[in-house]
């Protein structure tokens, strides 16, 4: 549905996107994750028809961004993140102004739907301009549901939402990409978690990692790491549980009553912490492995320079291991 | 076709939801009728002076119009640039000559707005005198107004194009259509060709020399459809090279 080969966009000699290539099923819910400047926005705006890309091929649908905008924006339903609206329209109005640019039948009914869909029915008529910041990104995401379009592609749509409204906003586009694809930025990691099939992170305008959150957190973590805690004295566990093979370090959590150990990859070290645990005399409380979050894959590869000519490559090792 | 439509219907509406509309016709109206109650004021208390409609007209086009039509159209695609919504405007399935179109028969409306309103002159006015209102001379100089007034709003809408900010877009707007103004004066100082061709620009000059005095000449039409058209065709190239950019 989505193709995008060797994409860069330029804005005069800042290089904003640089030569990525990705793309997205039908039907597929794509997570776009990366630090404020990474080019996610500008992607976005590039796949939405608002800019041309500088080179590279973008395709929606089959057709071009370029050659064929105006079939591509038929395709395309977006909000972006600045929730641009009129401040002078009603609610209503503006979905209904928005549905006529699509040319869409039975417009008014059309509206009173998207607005059932986002739960903003009994503000239709009250002014843009005195709602709330969470009613305007309800109302955008309206704009863009209107003309049901096949793609859908959301700027950081529940930024400004209070948590019951993100769920529903989640469950939301949980329904729509089952029948649509969804291509959606957010900074909330544990949002690309729930709800994405696969999850694209960008940085500095590369693509830095893709694949689906499961096995990003697969392929980050060599090693398996597995919280302990017992009842009892954990610094005189400490040496018994080195002695346990497999076992690569142990270092204390805070609390008192909890050790953290890493095993070397493959190892799974737990049924013997477990016995050395109970023949120690100790009561054992809890043993489970502790996944990386995303937020660490995250930070783990964004926060990596790429190398420099005269400087040290050190970890930045770990970002290219995973192409 | 229907987008146009659309979008000069929006912006009608936004103009009367602002009180700037309102603003503008109170202004011009009270401008009007002050003077068309001391020239017939001046007509009943002096002999042998008949009120002509010529100076409703003359007024209406400067410096009425001359100062509303930047005022209305800085606003319309300046606004949508500074509050963003141009993004809207340009991911939705609506081809950049549509919208531009679409924003500039917005004003248009406006103003055929006013200068039906205006007609109010010349009906008060027929009664009073006779033998009554010059009808030839009343339509000419409407029609004059009119096309006038199509090239002045493709001109402020091109010029809304170029900026985000609202005051720069007027200012700018105000410069190019006061030199397009009076650019028939030095023309009129120079024999030379170039002094023809300024003389040949001047919108003023293919007003007052013409359409005000009766006369319905086709290339007067021609001159101000061809400004017509070349605003909204810059104005359409602007907003794609903006996407470019």
């Amino acid at each position: 549905m989505i193709q995008v080969s060797e994409l860069t966009k330029d804005f005069g000699t800042r290089r904003a996107v640089d030569s990525i290539t990705f793309g997205a099923k039908k039907g597929e819910i794509l997570g776009f994750l990366g630090p404020n400047g990474a080019g996610k926005t500008t992607t976005m705006r590039i796949l939405s028809g608002y800019m041309p890309p500088t080179s590279g091929s973008v395709k929606i649908g089959g057709y071009d961004v370029i050659e064929n905008s105006l079939e591509v924006r038929r395709l395309v339903g977006y909000l972006p993140e600045t929730i641009p609206l009129y401040p002078d329209m009603t609610v209503f109005e503006y979905l209904k102004f928005m549905a006529d640019l699509r040319q869409l039948k039975n417009a008014d009914d059309r509206v009173d739907e998207v607005l059932e869909m986002v739960q903003m029915t009994d503000r239709a008529e009250g002014y843009i301009g005195n709602i709330s910041k969470g009613m305007r990104q309800r109302v955008g995401l309206a704009q863009a549901l209107l003309h049901k379009p096949e793609v859908l592609i959301l700027d950081e749509p529940t930024i400004g939402l209070d948590p019951a409204q993100i769920i529903e906003v989640r469950k939301l586009i949980q329904q729509v990409g089952k029948q649509h694809t969804v291509l959606l930025s957010t900074h909330i990691l544990s949002e690309a978690q729930q709800i994405c099939n696969r999850v694209l992170i960008i940085n500095k305008g590369h693509i830095v990692a893709e694949d689906t959150p499961e096995h990003l957190q697969a392929r980050l973590t060599g090693s398996q790491k597995v919280l302990l805690k017992i009842k009892g004295n954990i610094d005189e566990l400490v040496p018994v549980i080195k002695k346990v093979p497999g076992i690569r370090s142990v270092s204390s959590v805070a609390g008192g009553d909890t050790l953290e150990f890493e095993t070397t990859p493959n190892q799974e070290a737990r049924p013997g912490v477990a016995r050395a645990v109970i023949n120690a005399g100790f009561d054992l409380l809890d043993l489970h492995p502790e996944s990386i979050s995303l937020e660490e894959i995250f930070l783990q590869l964004t926060r990596d320079e790429p190398p420099t000519p005269d400087s040290k490559a050190s970890d930045s090792g770990s970002a290219d291991n995973l192409h | 076709m229907r987008n146009i439509w659309t979008i000069a219907k929006r912006e009608l509406k936004a103009y009367f939801i602002s009180p700037i509309a309102y603003v503008l016709i109170f202004m011009i109206m009270l401008t009007l009728s002050i003077f068309f109650f001391i020239d017939i004021y001046y007509a009943v208390n002096t002999q042998g002076y008949i009120p002509d409609i010529k100076r409703t007209l003359e007024l209406l086009v400067f410096p009425l119009f001359f100062l509303a039509i930047p005022a209305i159209t800085m606003r319309t695609m300046a606004e949508e640039n500074r509050m963003g919504t141009i993004e809207l405007l340009l991911t939705a399935p609506v081809r950049d000559w549509e919208l531009v179109i679409g924003k500039w028969l917005g004003s248009v409306l406006f103003f055929m707005i006013i200068i039906a309103i205006t007609l109010i002159y010349p009906l008060v006015l027929n009664p009073m005198i006779s033998p009554g209102v010059d009808i030839g001379l009343l339509a000419s100089g409407y029609l004059g107004i009119i096309l006038l007034m199509f090239a002045m709003c493709a001109i402020g809408v091109f010029i809304s194009t170029l900026f985000s900010n609202l005051i720069a877009a007027l200012i700018v707007s105000l410069i190019v259509i006061l030199v397009l103004w009076i650019v028939g004066v030095p023309g009129q100082l120079l024999t030379n060709s170039l002094g023809s061709f300024l003389s040949f620009l001047s919108f003023s000059d293919h007003y007052y020399n013409t359409f005000l005095t009766g006369i319905l000449d086709l290339k007067d039409v021609v001159f101000y459809l061809t400004f017509t058209a070349m605003g909204l065709f810059f104005g359409t190239i602007s907003v794609e090279v903006k996407r470019w950019k």
